[in-house]
Order: C-alpha cells, then structure tokens, then sequence
C-alpha cells in the first residue's frame, strides 16, 4: 500500500543551527558523566568523600547529573526557539 | 502480607476502571490508522512530556530502583542517574529528527531516507525484540503487585495485565495509551512525593515500629564457646543439632541449628579467637515431603517471613529517634560513617531431599551505603568494572532507541513540540528518580523490605503509612505497568502492521485494515507478553530492564545517529548493524552469568563473564554500520544527502507546521 518515505516534508531553517547546538551540549553532559563513571570505577571510595552538609561525593555529583540535564535542556530548548522565532520574523518580513 | 484491604480494592477498581474509562472514551480517536498508532498528532506538548514520564517511570524505575536501593543502596540510585542521562541524548540528538522523519514507527525514520524494504524488515524486527525485553520486566512487576494489594497469586497479576491492556490497545491505540500515560505519570509522581514528605516528618528510629503498626523485631544474638570445632552455647536451653559452613568466593560464613523450645532455627556464627557470638536468622525450610518451615514452625497466613530492614546506629546513637528532618540531612544521617545499618543477605542449601534458606542481618556502616560498591563491584575485579561501565553506557544510550518512547513523538504536532514535550519529561523524570534515593533508603531503614522480593520495597514503605497510601501506591504502579505495558505493545503492534504487513509486505490495501491488523498484532503481542511474564517470576526487574537498555542501544541507536550524521551511510550498513547489534547483545546475554544462574548452572562457569553486554555490542554494532556501508554503493535518498550534516540550513520536516 505505502511503499512511499513514510514522511512529508517541509523545510526546517533552523536545523542545522539546532543540530551544532545539540551536538555541542551532548558533548558536555558526556565529560560530566564520563567522569562521573571513570571516579567510580577508577577511584570508587572517593565517591565517599564526604563533600557539603555530610553529604558525600556519590549523592552530590548524582543529584548534579540530574539537576544539570534539566538546566541544559531548558538552556537548549530556550536557544532554539529563540532561533526558530528569528527565522518566522524574517519569513514574515 | 496475606491480609487484602477492602479500600485497597476500591482503589484498585477505581484507578483500573478509570483508565479502561479513558480507553473507551478515546476510542472514537482511533479510527485511522494516524489515530490508531500516533493519536493524530494532535497531543500537547504538556500532556505529551507527562506522557514520556508515564512510559518512562514504568514498574522497572518504581518498583526495581526503589527495591534495589533498598537492599544495595546507592548502587539502586546509579539506574536512576544512567536513565535520566539517556533523556539527554534523546533530546540533543533524536527528538526533532524523529518527529521530522518518522510518521507511525520507529522504522518510519529509520527508512525515511532509504525507503528500502530490508531497512523496514530488520528495523521492524529489531523494534519486535526490543519491545519484547522491555515488556518481560513490566509483566513481572505485574504479577509482584497483585499478591500483597488484591491477594491473588503472581499468575493472576500477570494475566490481568495482559488482558486489561489487549483491551486499552485494541481499543483506542496510542490515544488512549497517552492519556493513560498522562494520568498515571501525574499521580505516581505526586503520590511519591506523599510517601517522601511522610518519610521525612518520620524521621529515623533505631527501632522502627511502621508508625505504631508493626512492632519492632529484635533479632537476638547469645553467646557460645567453641571447643575442638564444637560451639557449644551458653544458655543451656539452647542445644546444637547440627552446623552448615557456606562458602562464596573465598569466605567461610558458619550456620548453627540451634534447638529451643522444640524449635530448631538456623543461627549464624561469628567465630572470634575463643568468643563466639551466634546471631538469629530467618529461614524458610522446605522438607522433602514438601512442607515447609519458616522460622521453625509450620508456615502459614500468620507465619511468614518478617519484613526487615533498620539503622542499629544513628550517628552513635544506639537507642534513638531523629524526629522530622530535612531532605539533605535525611541523607546524610543514613551516610554517616557513624550510623549503621543491617542490610540482609541470603544464604541457601540442599541437604539430602531438604532445602534450606536462611536470610541474615548483616551490618554496613552508613557511608558504605550512600556510595557505590554493595551491588556493583566497582573496588573489584576488572570484570566487574568493566561490567558495570557497560552498565551505564547502555543506560546511557539506551533511552534514545526505544521503540516506545520513540513513537511518541509522532503524537505532537511540531518538532518544537516534540522537543518541548522532551523538557518537561526530563523534568518530570528527574525530579522523581530524586524521590527514588528518599524512597529507597526509607524502605531501607522502616523494616519494609520482603527479603523474598525486593521489588515490594517502595509499595511495603507507603503501607507503612496506612492503607490508603498503599492502595494508591500499589494501584498507580499496577496502573504504570498497564501503561508501560500498552505502549510497548502499540510499538510492537505497530512494528508488525504497520512496518511488516504494510510497508514491506504490501499485505494492506487500506486504512482500516491497517487499524484491524494493528489490533490483531495487540491480541497477539499481549499473549506472548503474559507467557513471559510467567518464566520471569522473582528476578529484579531492574535489571531485566538494563538489558532491555542493552539490545535498543546496539540494535537501534547506532542506525539513528549514522543515519543523521553520516550521509555515507548505507541501507546495507544499517542491516549489518541492526543485525550485529541484536545478535552480539542477545548472544552475549544469552551466555552470561545471569542467564547461567537462571538456567540453574553456577554463575562462574558462565562462558562470558560479562552481565551487561552494551560495552561490546555497541561498538561493534557501530563498527559494522562504518564497515559495511564503505563496501556498499551509497543509497541515500538523494534530497537527503543533499541535507545531511553540514549543508546548508534547509532540512525537510514533516508536513506539520513547525510551530504547534
């Protein structure tokens, strides 16, 4: 029946923008999290080091990795619409 | 355990009746094939996110982090870590291309810029495979949930889920899924915050006594001497009948059958110079005639196993209650090295026709609790290690492939949305696998773990503070199984009709036969899932789920990322990956030690040492995509290639208006 692309397509001015950005805020959650695993793994009863608060490393850094993810991706949905919106306006002008 | 609360059962009714409410109520939606598998794309971005966290916080995030927290603690926590991470790469990599390129299934944007008809076999095979590990530990935590919350056997949770989702799904497909998805996401992310608020304002007892309900159990310790080998103890009215040494790797832990008031019991011996302490165990013994013992006496409604759990030490205090505390210092009077807590371990053996279990008190200082190392050797062997990375790059990576989560961003009718609705779901998400550590560590230090089953823990803990909360707990986990459940089963369905039948059998000429066969799929989906729901009974269902991680990330996500940022890349290239990804993960996986175990054998003779496979799989799937698609002529869709990476900022996205 539908041996056709399963998609109808359109054009997306800002997707080569939002694609670098994406790929260069993966990039950072990556290093954080590959540290994250590398202390683990390498150096496992520094995750014990009691830190702030008598809360140890393990617990700082995790709940960091989670906090951080949430702030990256408003950061990053922020941006892109902020580019999306520069590309309507021209297209309206 | 045995006992079943009328409101218990109300709430169930109600919370089940509600969602097959919904289903119906939906199923007006359904009657195209685009309102059967993708809601219309007409879904909220808000509701949407929900949504994700309702497909995502399924009964592997609810019931295995919070048991596994519970019994290995902040080891539990690292699935929470890895699984939020995976959103990350879903958002930054995969959301909006998804959106863009796909129309019912993840196979629709994996061939979008190929259109071949062996790139919708293998993806929708792969699709088949991942949905099937996933739903394996759904179903499991099924059957875990309706003993304590309705009392019926593991097997009647197991069938009822199924059932109940053959009909959501055949009813009114991913529209009611989502709304589904939407409400049971809102309340167990609500409700768990209930549970955290109650746990705080407890506080943390040395002997906790769950609010009044369950008294404190001391075990007890007496004293013996030990003569030539004989331990004899100081109380006469205790008599040795016999001792059993079990060894695990290179240590020698001592049991004691001690006989007191016509009562034999199973004591474990710490064996000093010339001291000998012997500590008071439980145990489940099963005599060759089948009868069976717990704790020395007939087991029965009134005598089973006692749930366990507690800080004998808190912050040098040995007889103590904290009274109400903050988030971060609930934490860190858990984790003082000051404070001690009796984590369980279980030791088993046959003798003869007779089998014995016994379940013993083992104390851990509070910092060895709140980082990693009880359940991932991590300060191990370089197995062990490199086990436990291949862990958390599959979880990693893992998100980004799965077939259910991927189909719902065809719900949402703009690549802003679906990216939208992926922030919210990270919010959502994290801010609950947060709430896991608090629930985890609760179940933790309340006596509310069943050392048979350490799924039960978080249900157990809200039971802790009455009834109410432990039937909406239970319900809303019972709730997130079916919608975890309905969603996989869409994937599949869809996987099966849309991809298999449709796009590369050309068996479906219109619309309707589309929805029909997706409906017939569901029914037979639903079957298989219930047939494994009932070989998986008693294994953690969080690490059947870091396996399920394992397969999508070496089957699937390899295709999505070559796809997108290597326009070399070649309709063959994504067979060979897709097979190699699913062959090497199964493989390794079928040759590990956990499968050893289940398939009865000892664990250390396993071929493979390795329990997670991502770490090999996933290299090697991408290896095959680059090796293969350099020995093949490009296939590319040509207004592909012209758009891949680096070109100019013009790229196709789906007939929907960019803006929602």
């Amino acid at each position: 029946m539908l041996h056709e692309p399963a998609a109808v397509h359109g054009i997306d001015e800002a997707a080569a923008y939002k694609r670098r950005l994406g790929l260069k805020m993966l990039a950072v959650y990556s290093v954080l999290y590959v540290i994250f695993i590398i202390i683990n793994v390498v150096w496992p009863k520094a995750m014990g080091t009691m830190v702030v608060a008598g809360l140890n490393l393990a617990i700082i850094y995790g709940f960091a990795l989670i906090v951080i993810a949430l702030l990256l991706a408003l950061v990053y949905n922020w941006l892109c619409t902020r580019h999306e919106k520069t590309f309507e306006t021209e297209g309206k002008a | 355990m045995g006992e079943v609360s009328a409101l218990a059962v109300i709430i169930f009714i109600v919370i089940v009746g509600l969602v097959l409410f919904v289903s119906f109520y939906t199923a007006r939606r359904s009657r195209s094939a685009s309102g059967y598998y993708a809601a219309g794309g007409r879904i909220h971005w808000g509701v949407n996110g929900i949504a994700f966290a309702g497909d995502y916080l399924s009964a592997a995030s609810f019931l295995g982090i919070c048991g596994l927290i519970a019994v290995a603690g902040y080891d539990g926590f690292l699935y929470s870590i890895g699984y939020l991470a995976g959103w990350v790469v879903a958002l930054f990599v995969v959301a909006e291309p998804m959106r863009r390129l796909g129309r019912y299934t993840f196979t629709d944007a994996l061939d979008a810029k190929f259109n071949k008809r062996k790139v919708k076999l293998f993806a929708a095979m792969a699709t088949l495979i991942v949905s099937i590990f996933y739903l394996i530990p759904q179903m499991v935590g099924a059957g875990v949930l309706i003993e304590p919350l309705l009392g019926f056997p593991y097997w009647v949770g197991v069938v009822l889920v199924g059932v109940i989702v053959i009909t959501i799904v055949a009813t009114a497909g991913m529209t009611s899924t989502t709304y589904v998805q939407f409400i049971k996401g809102s309340l167990l992310i609500v409700f768990a915050l209930v549970i955290v608020i109650a746990l705080l304002v407890r506080g943390l007892s040395t002997a906790p006594d769950q609010g009044g309900k369950v008294p404190f159990y001391e075990y007890k310790t007496i004293t013996a001497t030990q003569t030539n080998g004989a331990i004899t103890p100081t109380d006469p009215t205790y008599t040795v009948a016999g001792t059993h040494d079990v060894k695990v790797k290179d240590k020698v832990t001592t049991f004691v059958n001690l006989q007191h008031e016509g009562i034999a019991t199973w004591w474990k011996a710490t064996i000093a110079a010339d001291a000998v302490a012997l500590h008071e165990t439980q145990q489940v013994v099963v005599k060759d005639d089948g009868a069976k013992y717990v704790n020395g006496a007939p087991a029965s409604d009134d005598n089973q196993l006692r749930q366990v759990g507690n800080m004998s030490r808190i912050e040098g205090e040995t007889d103590t209650n904290t009274g109400a505390l903050s988030p971060f210092k609930y934490l860190a009077v858990i984790g003082s090295p000051d404070s001690t807590i009796g984590l369980w371990k279980k030791a088993a053996w046959t003798d003869g026709g007779e089998s014995t279990s016994v379940y013993y008190e083992s104390p851990v200082p509070g910092d060895r609790v709140t980082r990693p190392g009880l359940n991932f050797k991590v300060e191990g062997s370089w197995v062990d290690r490199v086990d436990f990375v291949s862990l958390m790059i599959a979880l990693f990576l893992g998100t980004a492939a799965l077939p259910h989560i991927l189909i719902r961003y065809y719900t949402v009718p703009s690549q802003r949305a679906a990216r939208k609705s992926t922030v919210v779901a990270i919010a959502a998400i994290g801010f609950f696998y947060v709430l896991t550590l608090f629930l985890g560590l609760g179940a933790m230090t309340n006596g509310t773990i069943n050392v048979l089953d350490n799924n039960m823990s978080a249900p157990l803990l809200a039971k802790s503070f009455g009834t109410f909360l432990f039937a909406m707990i239970s319900a809303i986990a019972f709730a997130t199984v079916l919608g975890t459940v309905s969603g996989l089963i869409i994937a599949a369905s869809g996987a099966v009709a849309h991809d298999l039948m449709d796009r590369f059998g050309g068996l479906i000429k219109t619309e309707r036969q589309k929805v029909v066969a997706g409906r017939i799929s569901a029914f037979v989906v639903g079957g298989i899932a219930i047939l494994l729901g009932l070989a998986f009974q008693g294994i953690n269902v969080s690490f059947l789920v870091g396996l399920a991680f394992a397969v999508a990330a070496s089957a699937n996500l390899p295709c999505i990322i070559m796809m997108l940022f290597w326009k070399r890349t070649t309709s063959w290239g994504m067979v060979a990956s897709i097979i190699v990804g699913i062959v090497v993960s199964v493989g390794l996986i079928a040759f590990s030690p956990t499968a050893w175990e289940l398939y009865g054998l000892n664990p250390a003779d396993a071929p493979i040492p390795l329990k997670n496979p991502g770490i090999i799989s996933i290299p090697l799937s991408f290896l095959a995509i680059y090796l293969v698609s350099k020995m093949t002529k490009p296939d590319m869709m040509e207004e592909h290639r012209a758009t891949a990476p680096r070109a100019p900022a013009t790229e196709p996205i789906s007939g929907a208006a960019l803006t929602e």
